[in-house]
């Protein structure tokens, strides 16, 4: 088998280790409910989907050759089960679709906390910036944070909302949600930082922690520092 | 003083660097752009807690939970487990 770390669990479930089918399942199942929605109209239907996929697969493990990652082939069949399921509920829209819908090329941050484009000496700069969050020692997801940070995620669109919980909350790498959702690297670095801004500035309201810059102030300093550089 | 150079030729707004670095962070940008990026870093205090920020967003969600399949859906699929190991 090409990929040697999967093959002790794929002979565990040849030998009906259920343990070891519980664990897959339990690794994998969250993940599978998220794609899975990104096909059919509902959680409900995208849990029918996942259990038929978990079917599926144990009925072809035998034939499991490993010429890719168990992930990549678990996630495979779920797409083709996913699709057909979406199919017959006329509710077929390809995740690129999805994703093309949701760039509105709209900016990360509010366009009114920068100075002006044609500002004189500080064009597109942060008028009120950004500044350090008061996050406790535990991090970010500790206490009340925790809650305001699941509740932005679960308001982000769809494409959005997928791609962040692939990436940031399970832990996939670019390459394994681009083929999983089949989408250009292009596409899912958009709709990565899309939701990450969201994230973000929810975040930075929830702390309050913006700042106004002086830029009289800015600007003496660095007048100075060409001042000093000039005299060296 | 007018003619004072405040800021470095060719410096990157602010408005262009915050759309830049989802990119920057998964190392997607050209060698050229990067290096604009980064300079204007050096001198951006905002930019700068901008892209902590980002950081510490991308690195800190691995610890929410996702909502897994119904507990009845697991226990179906044990029991398949079992019927089709047996047979």
């Amino acid at each position: 088998m090409a990929t040697t770390d999967d093959e002790p669990l794929v002979e565990a479930l040849r030998a009906g280790d259920e343990v070891a089918f519980a664990e897959l399942i339990d690794r994998h199942s969250p993940a599978m409910v998220r794609v899975a929605q990104t096909y059919v109209p509902s959680r409900a239907v995208a849990e029918e989907v996942v259990q038929e996929t978990w079917i599926a697969v144990l009925r072809a493990v035998e034939r499991f050759e490993g010429r890719s990652s168990l992930k990549t082939w678990v996630f495979r069949i779920l797409a083709n089960v996913a699709m057909r399921r979406g199919e017959r509920e006329s509710r077929s829209v390809p995740f690129s679709a999805l994703a093309a819908a949701e760039d509105t090329g709209e900016p990360s941050v509010d366009p009114d906390r920068f100075l002006p484009a044609d500002h004189e000496l500080f064009p597109g700069h942060w008028s009120l910036s950004p500044t350090r969050w008061p996050t406790p020692e535990e991090g970010l997801l500790a206490g009340e944070t925790r809650e305001v940070i699941a509740r932005a995620i679960e308001a982000l669109p769809k494409a959005q909302r997928t791609v962040i919980a692939l990436r940031d909350v399970e832990g996939w790498s670019s390459d394994e949600v681009c083929e999983a959702l089949e989408i250009t690297a292009g596409n899912q670095r958009v709709l990565l930082h899309r939701a990450r801004s969201t994230v973000r500035t929810t975040i930075e309201e929830y702390f309050d922690a913006t700042e106004e810059i002086d830029y009289d102030a800015v600007t003496a300093e660095l007048m100075g520092d060409t001042a000093k550089k000039s005299s060296e | 003083m007018n003619d004072a150079p405040v800021l470095p030729p060719d410096d990157l707004a602010c408005t262009e660097e915050v759309e830049l670095i989802t990119d920057y962070l998964e190392g997607a940008l050209p060698d050229a752009q990067r290096e604009r990026l980064e300079l204007h870093l050096e001198t951006c205090p905002g930019c700068t807690e901008y892209l902590e920020q980002m950081r510490t967003v991308a690195g800190s969600l691995s610890g929410l939970t996702e909502e897994s399949i119904p507990s009845e859906t697991r226990e179906a699929l044990l029991d398949a487990f079992r019927e089709l190991r047996r047979g």
